[in-house]
């Protein structure tokens, strides 16, 4: 599945924050075309790692590589070009609310890319098509649309530039379970179509098992298993096992206090 | 005694992580004041938001500031027969010291408010992420057209709000303390000096760039939700009044005491 040149690589990442360890040694790769999903529970480190890997913190020690350049302490210049070749949808779609839906997705064209507006304008409708979504909604403003409706937008903005590698944040979190579907058959039918590498994060299995080739656990700061989605019933991992199955009761111990 | 000296230890040290950040923002942001892309209708936005809709609260406030110097200084004055002078007062008062003070303040209560929070806002709704992730630098967009419309708008407010001021006073001589309308233009003419005025205006150059630059500070390193920009809001209010005052003392003394 993992290909000789890994899009993403990270190896022996660590974070903290004070005295908090967050990431712990974190090893993971995203092979050319493959969609990786990792699930954990909350507080388990799994948005610093994607932020960490979107440039948005910096770790402490370890490598992070995308098609092999490093980009742990890149310079403005080079940090922009790498940020190129990714889209990410936000948990809460983090749409700009100052602006107009199709704006918002045309924001990577105009401002990152300095397309003409019209031509950006054409792009950003044909994208919300893609998503399902019609051109009146298209002039509308983001506060004007549902949890769902966000999400669409949020993820037509990530697919607008027609990035390389799309990450995923808890991307059914707060969706009704038939909205959740259909937002999960549009992240397949993006990255299908689109052949990109992506990487999710979300403690949403059926999500998971969904959009995912291969799976990821992560359990205080570090990868614990990783497989084909197919033989995660099978990983014979009490951690793996506890989480997928969501019982209380496990090795895993929910801190109570922080 | 131990106990006494860790927390005095503790409220140093935190004073001056907050001086340091604080200096690391404002460089940064300089950095990016010089360095191009603007963004042209950004800084116009700024511009109107700070400029014109702060016109009616700035011209209330001095022109009522003005009405009530003349009459106090008026009935001070008359003690020693030098109700002459009231003229002189009110013009220096309102170009070195009113003007400038008084707008910067009012400015820092409505502009420096909305600035803190929106920015808060778009931080803790991952706005400012989804910024950095689609090749779009944050001081850029959203720092420096406020900087920038702060730093050219507080003067032009403050010389209006100079001669609303001036024009207040004049109306309390003329229609109830019965001064001569020739003989008190004359002699407000006669008082005020070029370096009067430049000074208030240099004054508000500087009281722009402190609401600005404190307002976006805040926003930009608040977390938390909703209490997180609520105290983020008050934070910058409180410190750009309280820098206002502290500048303004010292400009003072940079002008006014060879």
């Amino acid at each position: 599945m993992t290909s000789a040149a890994p899009k993403i690589q990270l190896m022996n990442v660590h974070k903290r924050f004070g005295h908090k360890v967050v990431l712990d040694g974190l090893n993971l790769t995203v092979g050319k075309g493959e969609s990786v999903v990792v699930i954990g529970g909350s507080g388990t480190g799994k948005s610093v790692m994607l932020k960490s890997v979107l440039g948005l913190l910096t770790p402490e020690r370890g490598s992070i590589k995308i098609d092999g350049e490093e980009v742990i302490g890149l310079g403005l210049a080079a940090r922009e070009r790498v940020m190129m070749k990714f889209g990410m949808l936000f948990q809460g779609g983090a749409l700009f609310d100052s602006l107009k839906v199709w704006e918002n997705v045309a924001f990577g064209l105009i401002q990152g890319r300095k397309m003409e507006r019209a031509k950006a304008r054409d792009i950003a409708f044909e994208k919300l098509a893609q998503v399902g979504l019609t051109a009146e909604v298209g002039e509308l403003s983001p506060a004007e649309l549902s949890g769902g409706m966000q999400k669409r937008v949020g993820l037509a903005r990530a697919i607008a530039a027609s990035p390389e590698i799309i990450f995923f944040d808890e991307p059914t979190t707060g969706l009704d379970p038939i909205m959740a579907d259909v937002i999960n058959d549009l992240i397949i039918k993006c990255v299908k179509e689109l052949g990109v590498s992506a990487l999710s994060i979300t403690h949403d299995m059926a999500s998971a098992r969904k959009i995912a080739d291969r799976i990821a656990m992560i359990y205080k700061g570090k990868i614990i298993w990783d497989g084909p989605v197919a033989d995660i019933d099978k990983a014979e991992n009490p951690y793996v096992d506890q989480f997928i199955h969501g019982r209380a009761e496990g090795p895993i111990k929910m801190e109570v206090k922080v | 005694m131990l106990d006494f000296l860790s927390t005095v230890g503790r409220v140093i040290i935190t004073f001056l992580v907050a001086t340091g950040r604080l200096v690391l923002f404002t460089a940064n942001a300089l950095f990016h004041l010089v360095t191009p892309p603007y963004f042209p209708r950004l800084i116009l936005r700024q511009m109107i938001d700070i400029g014109y809709y702060s016109l009616p609260v700035v011209g209330l406030t001095t022109v009522f500031s003005g009405m009530v110097l003349a009459l106090q200084s008026y009935t001070g004055f008359a003690r020693f027969s030098a109700e002459g002078a009231v003229s002189a007062v009110v013009v220096l008062s309102m170009t070195r010291e009113l003007g400038p003070v008084l707008a910067g303040l009012m400015v820092a209560g409505r502009i420096g408010a909305a600035m803190a929070a929106e920015i808060g806002t778009m931080r803790v709704t991952e706005q400012i992420d989804a910024l950095v992730t689609l090749s779009t630098n944050p001081m850029k967009y959203l720092v420096v057209p406020r900087i920038l419309a702060g730093l050219t708008m507080l003067p032009i407010l403050v010389l209006v709000g100079d001669i609303i001021g001036v024009f207040g006073g004049y109306i309390i001589s003329i229609y109830k303390l019965g001064f001569n309308p020739a003989t008190y233009l004359t002699k407000t003419y006669n008082y005020l000096e070029f370096m009067d005025v430049f000074s208030g205006l240099v004054k508000a150059a500087v009281f722009g760039f402190i609401i600005a630059l404190m307002g976006c500070y805040n926003g930009y390193n608040s977390k938390g939700g909703a209490q997180g920009v609520g105290a983020a809001t008050t934070n910058a209010v409180v410190s750009s009044s309280i820098l206002i005052l502290i500048f303004n003392y010292i400009i003072t003394e940079l002008f006014f005491s060879r």
